[in-house]
Protein backbone atom coordinates (compact mmCIF):
# COMPACT_ATOMS: atom_id res chain seq x y z
CA UNK A 1 0.00 0.00 0.00
CA UNK A 2 1.40 3.44 -0.99
CA UNK A 3 -1.05 5.90 -0.18
CA UNK A 4 -2.35 5.95 3.18
CA UNK A 5 -5.62 8.36 4.59
CA UNK A 6 -6.56 7.77 7.98
CA UNK A 7 -9.12 9.58 10.13
CA UNK A 8 -8.39 12.65 7.68
CA UNK A 9 -10.16 16.08 8.70
CA UNK A 10 -10.19 19.32 7.00
CA UNK A 11 -11.90 22.12 8.72
CA UNK A 12 -12.82 24.95 6.22
CA UNK A 13 -13.55 28.06 9.16
CA UNK A 14 -16.61 26.38 10.57
CA UNK A 15 -17.54 23.89 7.73
CA UNK A 16 -16.05 20.25 7.92
CA UNK A 17 -14.96 19.66 4.29
CA UNK A 18 -13.64 16.33 5.16
CA UNK A 19 -14.64 14.01 7.64
CA UNK A 20 -12.77 11.48 9.32
CA UNK A 21 -11.80 9.94 5.78
CA UNK A 22 -10.20 6.48 5.44
CA UNK A 23 -8.41 5.07 2.58
CA UNK A 24 -5.42 3.18 0.75
CA UNK A 25 -4.36 2.89 -2.64
CA UNK A 26 -2.02 0.50 -3.85
CA UNK A 27 0.99 1.04 -6.09
CA UNK A 28 -0.23 1.41 -9.65
CA UNK A 29 -3.96 1.76 -8.96
CA UNK A 30 -5.99 4.58 -10.85
CA UNK A 31 -8.39 5.50 -8.04
CA UNK A 32 -11.14 7.80 -8.83
CA UNK A 33 -12.70 9.87 -6.22
CA UNK A 34 -16.66 10.58 -7.17
CA UNK A 35 -19.55 12.64 -5.43
CA UNK A 36 -21.49 15.59 -6.05
CA UNK A 37 -20.21 19.32 -5.87
CA UNK A 38 -19.04 20.16 -2.32
CA UNK A 39 -18.56 16.69 -1.52
CA UNK A 40 -14.78 17.65 -0.67
CA UNK A 41 -13.31 16.00 -3.72
CA UNK A 42 -11.40 19.29 -4.25
CA UNK A 43 -10.72 19.41 -0.82
CA UNK A 44 -8.74 16.36 -0.64
CA UNK A 45 -6.81 16.75 -3.13
CA UNK A 46 -5.50 19.98 -1.97
CA UNK A 47 -4.62 18.72 1.72
CA UNK A 48 -2.71 16.02 0.40
CA UNK A 49 -0.92 18.07 -2.27
CA UNK A 50 -0.01 20.42 0.95
CA UNK A 51 -2.35 23.47 -0.16
CA UNK A 52 -4.81 23.20 2.48
CA UNK A 53 -4.00 22.01 6.03
CA UNK A 54 -4.99 19.22 7.77
CA UNK A 55 -7.12 19.34 11.02
CA UNK A 56 -6.39 15.66 12.55
CA UNK A 57 -5.68 12.46 10.87
CA UNK A 58 -2.83 10.81 9.17
CA UNK A 59 -1.73 10.26 5.53
CA UNK A 60 1.10 8.63 4.51
CA UNK A 61 2.82 7.83 0.90
CA UNK A 62 5.25 5.36 0.55
CA UNK A 63 5.62 5.08 5.02
CA UNK A 64 6.34 8.57 5.08
CA UNK A 65 3.62 11.14 6.44
CA UNK A 66 2.53 13.77 3.89
CA UNK A 67 1.03 16.31 6.23
CA UNK A 68 2.32 19.47 6.86
CA UNK A 69 4.92 19.62 4.10
CA UNK A 70 4.63 22.06 1.19
CA UNK A 71 3.18 21.74 -1.78
CA UNK A 72 6.71 22.38 -3.71
CA UNK A 73 8.33 19.90 -1.79
CA UNK A 74 5.61 17.56 -2.26
CA UNK A 75 6.69 17.95 -5.88
CA UNK A 76 10.13 16.92 -5.13
CA UNK A 77 8.78 13.50 -3.43
CA UNK A 78 6.71 12.47 -6.24
CA UNK A 79 3.20 13.88 -5.98
CA UNK A 80 2.05 15.40 -8.62
CA UNK A 81 -1.28 17.70 -8.55
CA UNK A 82 -3.15 18.98 -11.62
CA UNK A 83 -5.32 21.19 -9.73
CA UNK A 84 -9.00 22.06 -11.03
CA UNK A 85 -9.90 23.88 -14.20
CA UNK A 86 -7.11 23.85 -17.10
CA UNK A 87 -4.08 24.37 -14.85
CA UNK A 88 -1.18 26.34 -17.16
CA UNK A 89 -0.22 29.65 -16.56
CA UNK A 90 -2.10 31.62 -20.00
CA UNK A 91 0.50 34.37 -19.44
CA UNK A 92 3.75 31.65 -20.43
CA UNK A 93 3.84 30.46 -23.71
CA UNK A 94 2.92 26.67 -23.87
CA UNK A 95 7.34 25.55 -24.17
CA UNK A 96 7.57 27.71 -20.86
CA UNK A 97 4.43 26.20 -19.23
CA UNK A 98 6.58 22.79 -19.94
CA UNK A 99 9.57 23.58 -18.84
CA UNK A 100 8.18 25.01 -15.47
CA UNK A 101 7.43 21.39 -14.73
CA UNK A 102 10.57 20.00 -14.65
CA UNK A 103 12.35 23.48 -13.28
CA UNK A 104 13.28 22.24 -9.82
CA UNK A 105 15.05 18.99 -11.68
CA UNK A 106 18.90 18.83 -11.66
CA UNK A 107 18.69 15.74 -14.20
CA UNK A 108 18.57 18.06 -16.99
CA UNK A 109 18.58 15.04 -19.43
CA UNK A 110 15.53 12.94 -18.06
CA UNK A 111 13.94 16.31 -18.37
CA UNK A 112 14.09 16.78 -22.36
CA UNK A 113 13.00 12.87 -22.49
CA UNK A 114 10.19 13.46 -20.35
CA UNK A 115 9.68 16.78 -22.55
CA UNK A 116 9.75 14.59 -25.68
CA UNK A 117 7.49 11.82 -23.89
CA UNK A 118 5.01 14.36 -23.77
CA UNK A 119 5.06 15.99 -26.96
CA UNK A 120 4.57 12.34 -28.58
CA UNK A 121 1.41 11.79 -26.55
CA UNK A 122 0.08 15.41 -27.38
CA UNK A 123 1.64 16.40 -30.65
CA UNK A 124 -0.76 19.13 -30.46
CA UNK A 125 0.73 20.78 -27.96
CA UNK A 126 4.50 20.29 -30.21
CA UNK A 127 2.94 22.62 -32.69
CA UNK A 128 2.50 25.16 -30.23
CA UNK A 129 5.44 25.30 -28.28
CA UNK A 130 5.77 29.55 -29.43
CA UNK A 131 2.15 30.45 -28.85
CA UNK A 132 0.81 31.63 -25.60
CA UNK A 133 -1.13 29.02 -23.01
CA UNK A 134 -4.38 31.85 -23.72
CA UNK A 135 -4.26 30.94 -27.30
CA UNK A 136 -5.04 27.05 -26.50
CA UNK A 137 -8.60 25.59 -26.83
CA UNK A 138 -9.86 24.45 -23.34
CA UNK A 139 -8.94 19.94 -24.22
CA UNK A 140 -4.79 21.85 -25.03
CA UNK A 141 -4.82 23.33 -22.08
CA UNK A 142 -5.80 20.41 -20.23
CA UNK A 143 -3.06 18.68 -21.94
CA UNK A 144 -0.44 21.00 -21.45
CA UNK A 145 -1.46 21.08 -17.39
CA UNK A 146 -1.23 16.57 -17.45
CA UNK A 147 1.94 17.21 -19.83
CA UNK A 148 3.51 19.92 -17.37
CA UNK A 149 3.07 17.55 -14.94
CA UNK A 150 4.49 14.47 -16.50
CA UNK A 151 7.61 16.23 -17.08
CA UNK A 152 8.07 16.09 -12.59
CA UNK A 153 8.02 12.21 -13.17
CA UNK A 154 5.66 11.78 -10.88
CA UNK A 155 5.22 9.08 -8.75
CA UNK A 156 1.58 9.62 -7.35
CA UNK A 157 -0.44 12.09 -9.89
CA UNK A 158 -3.20 13.97 -8.73
CA UNK A 159 -5.64 15.00 -10.99
CA UNK A 160 -8.65 17.61 -10.29
CA UNK A 161 -11.72 17.34 -12.84
CA UNK A 162 -9.74 17.22 -15.83
CA UNK A 163 -13.01 16.75 -17.90
CA UNK A 164 -14.25 19.95 -16.38
CA UNK A 165 -15.74 22.10 -19.40
CA UNK A 166 -14.45 19.81 -22.39
CA UNK A 167 -15.88 18.72 -24.90
CA UNK A 168 -17.01 14.44 -25.12
CA UNK A 169 -14.47 13.73 -27.89
CA UNK A 170 -12.30 15.99 -26.32
CA UNK A 171 -12.65 14.25 -22.93
CA UNK A 172 -12.30 10.66 -24.38
CA UNK A 173 -9.06 11.62 -25.84
CA UNK A 174 -7.51 13.06 -22.11
CA UNK A 175 -8.75 9.59 -20.76
CA UNK A 176 -7.30 7.60 -22.99
CA UNK A 177 -3.87 9.89 -22.29
CA UNK A 178 -4.25 9.46 -18.63
CA UNK A 179 -4.92 5.38 -19.07
CA UNK A 180 -1.53 4.76 -21.54
CA UNK A 181 0.42 6.91 -19.12
CA UNK A 182 -0.37 4.83 -16.29
CA UNK A 183 0.15 2.18 -17.63
CA UNK A 184 3.08 2.69 -19.47
CA UNK A 185 4.80 4.25 -16.30
CA UNK A 186 3.35 2.64 -13.75
CA UNK A 187 2.27 5.71 -12.19
CA UNK A 188 -0.40 5.73 -8.93
CA UNK A 189 -3.26 7.88 -9.79
CA UNK A 190 -6.21 9.58 -7.76
CA UNK A 191 -8.83 11.13 -10.28
CA UNK A 192 -11.56 13.40 -8.99
CA UNK A 193 -14.11 13.75 -11.47
CA UNK A 194 -17.94 14.55 -11.40
CA UNK A 195 -17.90 12.75 -14.60
CA UNK A 196 -18.31 9.30 -13.02
CA UNK A 197 -19.07 7.09 -15.95
CA UNK A 198 -15.79 8.57 -18.01
CA UNK A 199 -13.38 8.03 -14.80
CA UNK A 200 -14.86 4.72 -14.18
CA UNK A 201 -14.24 3.43 -18.00
CA UNK A 202 -10.68 3.34 -17.13
CA UNK A 203 -10.25 3.17 -13.19
CA UNK A 204 -9.23 0.24 -11.23
CA UNK A 205 -11.59 1.40 -8.06
CA UNK A 206 -14.10 4.16 -7.62
CA UNK A 207 -14.84 5.99 -3.77
CA UNK A 208 -17.60 7.43 -3.49
CA UNK A 209 -17.87 10.63 -0.94
CA UNK A 210 -20.20 12.82 0.24
CA UNK A 211 -20.12 15.77 2.85
CA UNK A 212 -16.41 14.45 3.01
CA UNK A 213 -17.11 11.19 4.26
CA UNK A 214 -16.68 8.30 2.43
CA UNK A 215 -19.86 6.32 1.38
CA UNK A 216 -18.35 3.08 0.08
CA UNK A 217 -15.47 1.93 -2.21
CA UNK A 218 -15.18 -0.84 -5.07
CA UNK A 219 -14.99 -1.58 -8.58
CA UNK A 220 -15.94 0.31 -11.10
CA UNK A 221 -18.98 -2.84 -11.97
CA UNK A 222 -19.89 -2.96 -8.30
CA UNK A 223 -20.39 0.79 -8.39
CA UNK A 224 -22.21 0.27 -11.78
CA UNK A 225 -24.47 -2.40 -10.58
CA UNK A 226 -25.48 -0.63 -7.62
CA UNK A 227 -28.53 1.02 -8.11
CA UNK A 228 -29.34 2.68 -5.42
CA UNK A 229 -25.44 4.42 -5.68
CA UNK A 230 -25.89 4.91 -9.49
CA UNK A 231 -29.20 6.93 -9.01
CA UNK A 232 -27.70 8.84 -5.79
CA UNK A 233 -23.71 9.60 -7.00
CA UNK A 234 -23.29 8.41 -10.93
CA UNK A 235 -26.53 10.66 -12.03
CA UNK A 236 -28.43 8.07 -14.25
CA UNK B 1 16.27 72.90 -32.45
CA UNK B 2 19.09 72.82 -30.46
CA UNK B 3 16.59 73.49 -27.15
CA UNK B 4 14.54 70.98 -28.38
CA UNK B 5 17.24 68.59 -28.34
CA UNK B 6 18.39 69.16 -24.89
CA UNK B 7 15.28 68.92 -23.62
CA UNK B 8 14.54 65.62 -25.13
CA UNK B 9 18.08 64.79 -23.61
CA UNK B 10 17.18 66.35 -20.13
CA UNK B 11 14.13 64.10 -19.76
CA UNK B 12 16.03 60.87 -20.55
CA UNK B 13 18.20 61.49 -18.02
CA UNK B 14 15.74 61.81 -15.75
CA UNK B 15 13.13 59.21 -17.23
CA UNK B 16 16.03 56.84 -16.93
CA UNK B 17 15.86 57.28 -12.95
CA UNK B 18 11.93 57.25 -12.71
CA UNK B 19 12.47 53.91 -15.24
CA UNK B 20 14.84 52.42 -12.56
CA UNK B 21 12.11 53.22 -9.90
CA UNK B 22 9.39 51.97 -11.62
CA UNK B 23 11.35 48.91 -12.19
CA UNK B 24 11.45 48.35 -8.21
CA UNK B 25 8.15 49.12 -7.98
CA UNK B 26 7.34 46.93 -10.10
CA UNK B 27 9.46 44.17 -9.22
CA UNK B 28 7.60 44.48 -6.07
CA UNK B 29 4.51 44.42 -7.45
CA UNK B 30 4.62 41.55 -9.95
CA UNK B 31 6.22 39.17 -6.93
CA UNK B 32 4.49 40.17 -3.78
CA UNK B 33 1.10 42.74 -5.39
CA UNK B 34 2.28 45.25 -2.66
CA UNK B 35 2.83 49.08 -3.71
CA UNK B 36 6.01 49.51 -2.18
CA UNK B 37 6.26 53.19 -0.30
CA UNK B 38 9.00 51.94 1.29
CA UNK B 39 11.06 51.85 -2.42
CA UNK B 40 12.94 55.24 -1.63
CA UNK B 41 13.72 54.84 1.83
CA UNK B 42 15.29 51.58 0.59
CA UNK B 43 17.27 53.17 -2.28
CA UNK B 44 17.84 56.12 -0.04
CA UNK B 45 19.74 53.23 3.00
CA UNK B 46 21.64 52.21 -0.27
CA UNK B 47 22.72 55.14 -1.14
CA UNK B 48 24.20 56.16 2.33
CA UNK B 49 25.85 53.02 2.68
CA UNK B 50 27.38 53.28 -1.07
CA UNK B 51 28.64 56.52 0.05
CA UNK B 52 30.36 55.54 3.06
CA UNK B 53 32.03 52.62 0.73
CA UNK B 54 33.26 55.54 -1.36
CA UNK B 55 34.09 57.47 1.74
CA UNK B 56 36.20 54.90 2.53
CA UNK B 57 37.63 53.28 -0.78
CA UNK B 58 37.75 57.15 -2.46
CA UNK B 59 36.11 55.68 -5.68
CA UNK B 60 33.13 56.14 -7.08
CA UNK B 61 32.60 53.10 -9.52
CA UNK B 62 33.98 50.81 -6.72
CA UNK B 63 31.08 52.11 -4.21
CA UNK B 64 28.63 51.38 -7.08
CA UNK B 65 28.60 47.60 -6.58
CA UNK B 66 28.28 48.07 -2.54
CA UNK B 67 25.56 49.95 -2.47
CA UNK B 68 23.66 47.90 -5.33
CA UNK B 69 24.32 44.98 -3.35
CA UNK B 70 23.09 46.41 0.13
CA UNK B 71 20.17 47.62 -1.51
CA UNK B 72 19.29 44.22 -2.87
CA UNK B 73 19.81 42.34 0.61
CA UNK B 74 17.87 45.14 2.09
CA UNK B 75 15.15 44.63 0.69
CA UNK B 76 14.87 40.64 0.74
CA UNK B 77 15.28 41.60 4.58
CA UNK B 78 12.33 43.49 4.68
CA UNK B 79 10.51 41.17 2.54
CA UNK B 80 11.23 38.11 4.92
CA UNK B 81 11.10 39.80 7.81
CA UNK B 82 8.65 41.98 7.54
CA UNK B 83 6.17 41.48 4.28
CA UNK B 84 5.74 37.54 4.58
CA UNK B 85 4.91 37.20 8.08
CA UNK B 86 2.80 39.74 7.61
CA UNK B 87 0.96 38.65 4.81
CA UNK B 88 0.44 35.55 6.48
CA UNK B 89 -0.62 37.03 9.65
CA UNK B 90 -3.57 39.07 8.02
CA UNK B 91 -4.44 36.31 5.35
CA UNK B 92 -8.35 35.87 4.91
CA UNK B 93 -8.66 39.17 7.32
CA UNK B 94 -10.48 42.41 5.71
CA UNK B 95 -7.22 44.12 6.08
CA UNK B 96 -5.15 41.40 3.84
CA UNK B 97 -4.30 43.78 0.60
CA UNK B 98 -4.22 47.48 2.61
CA UNK B 99 -1.72 46.31 5.54
CA UNK B 100 0.87 45.37 3.39
CA UNK B 101 1.05 49.05 1.74
CA UNK B 102 0.47 50.67 5.08
CA UNK B 103 3.56 48.30 6.36
CA UNK B 104 5.43 50.02 3.53
CA UNK B 105 4.99 53.20 4.71
CA UNK B 106 5.97 52.35 7.98
CA UNK B 107 9.12 50.95 6.39
CA UNK B 108 9.90 54.19 4.54
CA UNK B 109 9.22 56.23 7.54
CA UNK B 110 11.77 53.57 10.06
CA UNK B 111 14.15 53.69 7.33
CA UNK B 112 14.40 57.27 6.98
CA UNK B 113 14.91 58.29 10.81
CA UNK B 114 16.89 55.87 10.96
CA UNK B 115 19.16 57.66 8.49
CA UNK B 116 18.37 60.75 9.98
CA UNK B 117 20.03 59.48 12.90
CA UNK B 118 23.21 57.76 11.48
CA UNK B 119 24.17 60.94 9.31
CA UNK B 120 22.24 63.59 9.98
CA UNK B 121 19.54 65.52 7.98
CA UNK B 122 22.10 67.88 6.50
CA UNK B 123 22.88 67.49 2.87
CA UNK B 124 25.94 64.83 2.29
CA UNK B 125 27.46 65.02 -1.28
CA UNK B 126 28.06 61.76 -3.07
CA UNK B 127 30.77 62.61 -5.69
CA UNK B 128 31.25 60.79 -8.73
CA UNK B 129 34.97 61.41 -10.77
CA UNK B 130 32.10 62.26 -13.69
CA UNK B 131 31.59 65.89 -14.53
CA UNK B 132 27.93 67.33 -13.37
CA UNK B 133 28.95 69.80 -15.50
CA UNK B 134 26.57 69.99 -19.06
CA UNK B 135 28.79 68.86 -22.49
CA UNK B 136 30.02 71.93 -24.53
CA UNK B 137 28.54 71.27 -28.27
CA UNK B 138 30.00 74.67 -29.82
CA UNK B 139 29.74 77.42 -27.79
CA UNK B 140 26.94 76.36 -25.72
CA UNK B 141 26.61 74.44 -22.76
CA UNK B 142 23.88 71.62 -23.10
CA UNK B 143 22.12 70.45 -19.67
CA UNK B 144 23.15 67.39 -20.21
CA UNK B 145 26.53 66.08 -18.40
CA UNK B 146 28.75 62.94 -18.50
CA UNK B 147 27.19 62.11 -15.17
CA UNK B 148 23.90 62.10 -17.00
CA UNK B 149 25.29 60.23 -19.31
CA UNK B 150 26.53 57.32 -16.70
CA UNK B 151 22.35 57.64 -15.25
CA UNK B 152 21.37 56.77 -18.87
CA UNK B 153 23.80 53.76 -19.81
CA UNK B 154 23.74 52.40 -15.89
CA UNK B 155 19.65 52.42 -16.62
CA UNK B 156 20.20 50.61 -20.17
CA UNK B 157 22.77 48.34 -18.80
CA UNK B 158 20.33 47.41 -15.60
CA UNK B 159 17.05 47.19 -18.51
CA UNK B 160 18.93 44.74 -20.22
CA UNK B 161 20.09 42.75 -17.64
CA UNK B 162 16.36 42.30 -16.41
CA UNK B 163 15.10 41.76 -19.94
CA UNK B 164 17.59 38.79 -20.19
CA UNK B 165 17.38 37.24 -17.00
CA UNK B 166 13.64 37.17 -17.18
CA UNK B 167 13.18 35.75 -20.87
CA UNK B 168 16.35 33.56 -20.83
CA UNK B 169 16.70 31.98 -17.34
CA UNK B 170 14.86 29.50 -15.46
CA UNK B 171 15.27 31.85 -12.23
CA UNK B 172 13.25 34.29 -14.77
CA UNK B 173 10.81 31.86 -15.97
CA UNK B 174 10.21 30.77 -12.05
CA UNK B 175 9.58 34.95 -11.22
CA UNK B 176 7.36 35.23 -13.94
CA UNK B 177 5.37 32.25 -12.69
CA UNK B 178 4.94 32.97 -9.36
CA UNK B 179 4.17 36.35 -9.88
CA UNK B 180 1.06 34.91 -12.55
CA UNK B 181 -0.14 32.31 -10.80
CA UNK B 182 1.64 31.39 -7.14
CA UNK B 183 -0.51 28.28 -6.71
CA UNK B 184 0.44 26.62 -10.20
CA UNK B 185 4.31 27.24 -9.84
CA UNK B 186 3.91 25.81 -6.11
CA UNK B 187 2.41 22.96 -7.33
CA UNK B 188 5.43 22.57 -10.23
CA UNK B 189 8.01 22.85 -7.46
CA UNK B 190 8.82 26.64 -7.52
CA UNK B 191 9.87 27.88 -4.05
CA UNK B 192 7.73 30.74 -4.36
CA UNK B 193 8.62 32.29 -0.84
CA UNK B 194 12.07 32.11 -1.62
CA UNK B 195 11.22 33.55 -5.45
CA UNK B 196 9.27 36.29 -4.54
CA UNK B 197 12.33 37.50 -1.74
CA UNK B 198 14.69 37.26 -4.55
CA UNK B 199 11.95 39.35 -6.81
CA UNK B 200 12.48 42.13 -3.79
CA UNK B 201 16.14 42.11 -3.81
CA UNK B 202 16.22 42.58 -7.40
CA UNK B 203 13.89 45.75 -6.80
CA UNK B 204 16.32 46.80 -4.21
CA UNK B 205 19.22 46.35 -6.77
CA UNK B 206 17.29 48.72 -8.95
CA UNK B 207 16.38 51.37 -6.27
CA UNK B 208 20.24 51.28 -5.64
CA UNK B 209 21.42 51.78 -8.97
CA UNK B 210 18.65 54.75 -9.20
CA UNK B 211 20.09 56.23 -5.83
CA UNK B 212 23.79 55.87 -6.40
CA UNK B 213 23.70 57.45 -9.80
CA UNK B 214 21.41 60.17 -9.44
CA UNK B 215 22.69 61.73 -6.37
CA UNK B 216 26.04 63.06 -7.55
CA UNK B 217 23.91 65.20 -9.62
CA UNK B 218 22.30 66.44 -6.74
CA UNK B 219 22.81 66.00 -2.77
CA UNK B 220 22.04 62.97 -0.49
CA UNK B 221 19.96 63.87 2.70
CA UNK B 222 17.13 61.38 4.19
CA UNK B 223 14.72 62.02 2.05
CA UNK B 224 16.69 63.34 -0.83
CA UNK B 225 14.91 60.23 -3.18
CA UNK B 226 11.40 60.40 -2.01
CA UNK B 227 10.11 63.04 -5.35
CA UNK B 228 11.81 60.21 -7.15
CA UNK B 229 9.15 57.77 -5.49
CA UNK B 230 6.42 59.89 -6.76
CA UNK B 231 7.50 60.11 -10.11
CA UNK B 232 8.27 56.21 -10.26
CA UNK B 233 5.37 55.36 -8.94
CA UNK B 234 3.48 57.41 -12.20
CA UNK B 235 5.85 55.83 -14.10
CA UNK B 236 4.86 52.43 -13.20
CA UNK B 237 1.64 53.32 -13.47
CA UNK B 238 1.56 54.49 -17.15
CA UNK B 239 3.17 51.43 -17.88
CA UNK B 240 0.67 49.51 -16.48
CA UNK B 241 2.47 47.92 -13.00
CA UNK B 242 2.85 44.55 -14.33
CA UNK B 243 5.29 44.80 -17.53
CA UNK B 244 9.16 45.72 -16.77
CA UNK B 245 8.73 47.22 -20.39
CA UNK B 246 6.03 49.55 -19.62
CA UNK B 247 7.73 49.92 -16.81
CA UNK B 248 10.78 51.58 -18.52
CA UNK B 249 8.66 53.14 -21.00
CA UNK B 250 6.42 54.84 -18.76
CA UNK B 251 9.81 56.19 -17.35
CA UNK B 252 11.01 57.84 -20.29
CA UNK B 253 7.86 59.43 -21.37
CA UNK B 254 7.35 61.33 -18.08
CA UNK B 255 10.98 62.18 -18.26
CA UNK B 256 10.63 64.07 -21.55
CA UNK B 257 7.38 64.77 -20.73
CA UNK B 258 8.37 67.02 -17.80
CA UNK B 259 11.39 68.40 -19.40
CA UNK B 260 9.12 69.57 -22.25
CA UNK B 261 7.05 70.83 -19.18
CA UNK B 262 9.90 72.61 -17.63
CA UNK B 263 11.29 74.29 -20.94
CA UNK B 264 8.28 75.07 -22.31
CA UNK B 265 5.92 76.56 -19.46
CA UNK B 266 7.83 76.62 -16.08
CA UNK B 267 9.24 74.94 -12.94
CA UNK B 268 5.87 75.68 -10.80
CA UNK B 269 3.76 73.30 -13.01
CA UNK B 270 5.93 70.13 -12.87
CA UNK B 271 4.87 68.49 -10.20
CA UNK B 272 1.62 68.82 -10.20
CA UNK B 273 1.71 67.57 -13.88
CA UNK B 274 3.21 64.40 -12.59
CA UNK B 275 -0.34 63.67 -10.64
CA UNK B 276 -2.50 65.22 -14.18
CA UNK B 277 -0.54 62.71 -15.96
CA UNK B 278 -1.23 59.80 -13.51
CA UNK B 279 -5.01 60.84 -13.17
CA UNK B 280 -5.42 61.12 -17.08
CA UNK B 281 -3.85 57.52 -17.70
CA UNK B 282 -5.77 56.39 -15.07
CA UNK B 283 -9.29 57.93 -16.91
CA UNK B 284 -8.41 56.89 -20.30
CA UNK B 285 -6.35 53.61 -19.79
CA UNK B 286 -6.23 52.22 -16.06
CA UNK B 287 -4.35 49.26 -16.83
CA UNK B 288 -2.04 51.50 -18.27
CA UNK B 289 -0.04 51.41 -21.47
CA UNK B 290 1.13 48.16 -21.31
CA UNK B 291 -1.43 46.72 -18.73
CA UNK B 292 -2.95 43.07 -19.79
CA UNK B 293 -2.34 41.39 -22.85
CA UNK B 294 1.16 42.09 -23.51
CA UNK B 295 2.67 41.63 -19.60
CA UNK B 296 3.80 38.29 -21.30
CA UNK B 297 6.45 39.61 -23.06
CA UNK B 298 8.93 40.62 -19.99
Amino acid sequence: MTLIIEKLHVQHGAITAIDDLSFTINQGELVTIIGSNGAGKTTLLRALSGLLPVTAGRAEWKGKSILGERPEDLVRRGIVHVSEGKAVIPELSVAENLELGGIWRKDKLDVAAATAEVLELFPRLGERMKQGADTLSGGERQMLAIGRAMIARPELLLLDEPSLGLAPLIIDQIFAAVDALRHRLGLTVVLVEQNAMSALSIADRGIIINLGQLVTSGTPSDLLNDPALRSAYLGY
Amino acid sequence: MQIFFNTILVGLSSGAIYALISLALVLVWRSTRVVNFAAAGQAILSTYIGYEAMTRMHNYWLSLPVAILAGALISALVEAIIMRPLAKRTKGTPVESIAPVIATLGVLGGIRSLAGLIWGNTFLQYTSPLSSKGYMVGHTTIPFSPQNAAIVVGAAVVLLLFAALFKFTRLGLALRAASFQPEISRLSGVRVDRVRTIGWAFAGAAGAVAGALVTPTTYLSPNSLDLLLVSGFVAAVIGGLESLIGAVVGGIVLGVGFAFILQYIGTSVTFSAAFIILLIVLLIRPQGIFGKGSSREA
